[in-house]
């Protein structure tokens, strides 16, 4: 009798433990909807300035399936998927989900891309990149930062993507020239190696601006003929003078 | 010390950390005591002071001087904090912690004021123990906030932030309570002497601003921290000094606590801990980072960091098209942020042919072998730009001795000693002054990038007043061109424009001024994504300077944003924005409707000018809806944050220091009233805070104003505070000379305040018209000047706040300790008021509100003569 119900007891347990654990995976997962249809309004929003209305929907489909929780501190998780940068240590942050998604429409993937990421932080723009091409080229320079994000991609099956803990001023020549890149770290000036190992037809994105804050995005595109220009782009739809132009 | 001394001690902190706030003084006054006191001979007597002494004691010597101790490490506390909280947090941010702790004063009044009985029977205890706890909780207070993991960038995102702030409010309000305390004991104690005791207070006050400014010199700031202190403790010791042997053990444990936190800031404890986020923590997370150097004096905590794994490779804005890489360079931080370089120069002129690749260079490119002007050369990159560009010779300001030591000295082998170069000048001292005095006239004046980008596109200078960034400064380099030479000033672009037009805007007024009729014809505008440069002619552009200024932007992939004759389809070529910004806002500046467009502007970019020195602040009330709803789509980073801290700052201060005010009201009206005439609560009240806002106006005011005549703005904050606390003390103790009788009369108020009008009223209106008079006579002459003007000033400014305290003292003693928490809250508040109110209407018209407020203080006059007219 006392055997049964002590079996019994265990079942309960796991499966209330179970439950649990889905409820929670439950949660994150509508949370992520939520934080998905939240950067749809946004674009939405500056879409008069933009005059694009929604980003790629391959790239909002990314959002919606990375798992972002997994890429802060456990006292974070329930912030995640705020729409709001977060903290990861060593001064570093995690950028606002919108600026993620429009940094990562504004490289235009491909599946077939090889793309470059400097500054890897806590891996997730990485991943959400991994998502999206063929091969991810991701470098730090804060090594417990590179090596707890190479770990954690790991674990999250990212096998697409290689990590490495070096100075990224010269890029990553062995697997150059690369579809895209990504300068997530606080740069002076863009090195020029960078713009060599941009592919013609290349798309370049740095982020500027200060931890928690991107002030605008810089946009460096490659022609077919080897020219650069640049964009600044204002990710707020914002006319700074009143009344019509 | 007094409430006065509060506020003057902020004032100066913030210029000593180029921070945004003031505060300043207000007076105080002293208060005689009735009691008797074990030493009360002591001290009394002296010419005509003995009418009003004989009657009343004052308190024992060691008494007096561990009352000047208190306020001493009270005033230098203040400075120091603001120095601190500049350099683990942002300065913006330690001018509101401070602002807030400083109601302990406010607090402290209300305190003394409920207890006052119970205090009245333990006096000496309470203020040797009180002492104690200021010394202890200075340092202890400190080490705890600066653990409290407060984030500033997170203030709005994260919910837990602001209690975090709180947390930090009331341990920064413990030691300011602990001190104000023992000045307001004291005070209330010897009401009838608060001209004498008020003199002691205040002249420790002035012996502690300028010995924390040698100190901060000379030491680290976390030591002189400890020497702050151990001050206090030693006052609590001199406090106990008596003949029993529990109060001989306790001022030993004083003197032993006193030696502990010495040891514990200058060792263990002894470097500050910093924000992660500042760029200097952010820098030694990099692999292979090491800190080679440190240094530190008021005008800043310098780090020199070494990075040989990641190399550092700072070239703000380097074009794309730059052949080659910037040399090695060594990272060096001014409070852990704003990263500069120190290049490396082996005398090789090929390694530096980066720096023809910024925006800066390109005044090199129209005029040949010029004589060039270096203004904040820091680290002396800009130096080795002009000699790259082939300068026969080249003058250098920096204000910075230490920076400059850093590259001449200590890393000399390293910089190749830019500065010893043939044909280089080095002149220690600051730019402004230096314009004013020079005879000289250059082809090339280059106003360098000094402050870092992430601090200035975040607004945290909003509040910094710079007179490098004014219209008059812009006229004062313009008369130093040679015919055809070049200002060029460069800054950083942010999106939407905001420095970068209204630095234009006040080209186009200096120019004006200065008597061009078509400023466009002098004017160059040219931007990368990260930097844009501004030149200004003494002359109209040829035909050929526009052509090379169009090859050298064509080379670089920079743009330009004006030139005269500009067409709209070039403003795009290379760096393309949503809208021609530059290019229209440099046109709408030029036009007729120059006005409007600033009006219509959603940043404030109307020139800055020196009355209203504010070039940073951007900000405007407007916008702030439309960027708070833009929250979650990346609209706070247009938030300027300076600003609206300032305002925060005013309102927490206003509720708080009326709560201090109101409280201790209803327990004012419980106590049986004891004394010849009842005044009145709300004219007391208003007469103290009328005093506490026109003395700190004044104050403030005149610190500003000072900082053109003596130039660098640490000497300006040094010489005008010392000399107003010394004056003040003295024209507080000389009010003592008054009879009882006669500070009853509304007219032993009215002649210092009549003073203090005429001399404000002129000085405001002589001032601007006499500094380009004497701006070149020698230093020595000029401070000189400044004590001659301050030290009547002040003296006549140190009698309302003693005079009208032994009035009412005479009427209700109780009162005594809440005006004088009336009037510490009014001080607190109006330095953050004044500076609100100089962004606005400019430090003259604070003046002429002071004015006016004196002139009420006369008819608030709270003495019995007064309310009965006799």
């Amino acid at each position: 009798m006392r055997c049964p119900t002590r079996l019994r007891l265990v079942a309960t347990l796991l499966l209330a433990a179970g439950l649990v654990c889905s409820h929670a995976q439950d949660r994150f997962a509508s949370e992520r909807q939520h934080m998905v249809r939240e950067i749809e309004r946004t674009q939405l929003a500056v879409s008069g300035e933009t005059g694009q209305r929604a980003l790629d929907p391959k790239v909002m489909a990314v959002m919606g399936r990375v798992e972002r929780h997994r890429f802060v501190g456990e006292g974070l998780q329930s912030e995640a998927y705020d729409n709001r940068p977060l903290p990861i240590g060593h001064g570093q942050t995690i950028s606002q989900p919108y600026i993620v998604a429009l940094m990562t429409d504004l490289m235009q993937t491909k599946s077939g891309h090889r793309v470059l990421e400097l500054g890897t932080g806590s891996g997730y723009q990485a991943a959400v990149l991994a998502e999206l091409v063929r091969e991810v080229y991701t470098m730090e320079i804060i090594e417990p930062l590179g090596k707890q994000a190479a770990e954690r991609l790991a674990q999250l099956g990212y096998r697409n993507v290689q990590v490495k803990v070096a100075d990224g001023y010269y890029g990553w020549p062995e697997h150059a020239p690369f579809d895209s890149i990504i300068v997530t770290a606080a740069a002076s000036h863009v090195p020029p190696a960078l713009v060599k190992q941009l592919k013609p037809g290349g798309r370049l994105v740095v982020p500027v601006g200060t931890s928690f804050l991107t002030q605008y995005l810089l946009l460096i595109e490659k022609q077919a003929d080897g020219s650069v220009t640049t964009r600044q782009i204002l990710p707020v739809a914002f006319v700074p003078l009143t009344g019509s132009h | 010390m007094s409430a006065g001394e509060r506020g003057s001690t902020q004032c100066s902190s913030r210029n000593l950390s180029y921070s945004p706030l003031v505060h300043c003084n207000d007076e105080f006054g002293s208060t005689t005591c009735r009691s008797p006191s074990p030493l009360a001979g002591e001290g009394r007597g002296e010419g005509p002071t003995r009418a009003a002494a004989s009657k009343h004691a004052l308190p024992p010597a060691r008494l007096r001087f561990a009352l000047s101790l208190v306020s001493a490490a009270a005033l230098a506390y203040e400075i120091l904090l603001t120095r601190l909280f500049s350099i683990v947090q942002w300065h913006h941010f330690a001018y509101m912690m401070i602002s807030v702790a400083l109601l302990g004063y406010g607090a402290a009044g209300a305190f003394v004021t409920l207890l006052q009985d119970w205090l009245a029977r333990r006096f000496e205890a309470a203020f040797a123990l009180c002492a104690a706890l200021f010394g202890l909780s200075a340092a202890g207070c400190y080490l705890l906030a600066q653990a409290v993991p407060f984030n500033a960038l997170e203030l709005l995102w994260d919910l837990k932030q602001p209690l975090w702030l709180l947390v930090v409010y009331l341990l920064l309000f413990l030691p300011f309570f602990f001190a104000a305390i023992c000045v307001c004991l004291m005070l209330t104690r010897y009401a009838d002497l608060a001209g004498r005791i008020y003199s002691f207070d205040i002249l420790g006050a002035a012996a502690g601003c300028l010995l924390v400014i040698l100190g901060l010199f000379a030491l680290a700031p976390l030591t002189v921290l400890g020497g702050v202190s151990a001050t206090a403790l030693a006052a609590g010791a001199l406090g106990c000094v008596r003949r029993t042997l529990r109060s001989s053990m306790a001022a030993a444990a004083s003197l032993v606590a006193a030696g502990v936190v010495l040891w514990a800031l200058h060792g263990p404890f002894g470097r500050p801990q910093l924000s992660p986020y500042k760029d200097l923590s952010q820098t030694l997370e990099v692999m292979g980072t090491r800190v080679l150097a440190e240094t530190s004096s008021p005008l800043g905590w310098l780090t020199v960091v070494e990075s040989p794994q990641v190399p550092f490779r700072y070239a703000p804005g380097l074009s794309l098209n730059a052949p080659g890489e910037p040399p090695e360079q060594l990272a060096l931080f001014t409070d852990g942020a704003g990263m500069n370089a120190i290049v490396r120069f082996d005398g090789a002129r090929q390694p530096l042919a980066y720096l023809d690749y910024m925006t800066s260079a390109l005044p090199y490119h129209l005029v040949e072998h010029p004589h060039v002007l270096v203004l904040g050369a820091g680290s002396g990159v800009d130096v080795l730009q002009a000699l790259y560009a082939g300068a026969t010779a080249v003058d250098a300001v920096e204000l910075n001795a230490q920076v400059v030591r850093l590259v001449e000295e200590r890393f000399a082998s390293f910089s190749g000693r830019p500065y010893k170069q043939p044909g280089v000048t080095l002149h220690i001292g600051e730019a402004r002054g230096f314009l004013a005095a020079s005879r000289q006239r250059y082809d090339v004046i280059q106003l360098a990038l000094l402050d870092a980008f992430g601090a200035s596109s975040a607004g945290l200078y909003a509040l910094s007043e710079s007179y490098l960034y004014t219209v008059e400064a812009l006229e004062s380099a313009l008369n130093r061109l040679a015919p055809g030479g070049y200002l060029s000033v460069t800054r950083w672009v942010t999106l939407p424009p905001r420095d970068t037009l209204k630095l234009f805007g006040m080209a186009v007024t200096a120019l004006e001024r200065s008597g061009v009729s078509d400023p466009g014809r002098n004017l160059v505008l040219i931007r990368g994504w990260k930097t844009a440069t501004l030149l200004v002619k003494n002359g109209a552009l040829t035909a050929r300077d526009i052509e090379r200024v169009r090859s050298f932007c064509r080379e670089r992939s920079f743009d330009v944003g004006w030139y005269p004759g500009m067409q709209v389809q070039e403003a795009e070529r290379y760096n393309r924005l949503d809208e021609p910004y530059f290019y229209d806002g440099a046109v709408a500046l030029l036009g007729a409707r120059r006005a409007e467009f600033i009006d219509r502007y959603k940043f404030y970019i109307a020139p800055a000018v020196d009355d209203r020195p504010y070039f940073f602040r951007f900000f405007e009330w407007r916008t702030l809806p439309e960027l708070l709803r833009l929250k979650e789509r990346g609209g706070l980073p247009l938030l300027e944050w300076g600003y609206p801290l300032l305002a925060v700052t005013l309102v927490q201060s206003l509720l708080l220091g009326l709560v201090l005010i109101l409280l201790p009201l209803r327990m004012l009206a419980r106590r049986p009233f004891q004394g010849p005439v009842r005044p009145m609560r709300a004219l007391v009240a208003a007469y103290f805070a009328a005093i506490g806002v026109a003395f700190m106006f004044v104050e403030i005011a005149f610190i500003q104003k000072f900082v053109l005549l003596l130039h660098h703005p640490l000497y300006a904050v040094a010489v005008a505070l010392f000399a107003f606390l010394l004056s003040a003390g003295l024209g507080s103790r000389r009010s003592q000379r008054l009879s009882d009788a006669a500070v009853q009369r509304r007219q032993a108020v009215a002649a210092p305040v009549v003073a203090i009008i005429v001399a404000t009223l002129v000085y405001a209106a002589v001032l601007p018209r006499l500094l380009p008079l004497v701006a070149a006579l020698p230093e020595a002459v000029r401070i000189a000047l400044a004590l001659a003007l301050i030290l009547p000033l002040g003296f006549a400014m140190g009698m309302p706040f003693p005079l009208a305290v032994r009035a009412v003292a005479a009427l209700e003693r109780a009162l005594v300790p809440w005006a004088w928490g009336v009037n510490a809250c009014a001080s607190v508040v109006s330095a953050v008021l004044a500076t609100l109110l100089a962004i606005h209407i400019g430090f003259t018209r604070v003046l002429l509100i002071a004015a006016v407020l004196y002139g009420l203080a006369v008819w608030l006059y709270p003495g019995r003569g007064a309310k009965t007219g006799a």
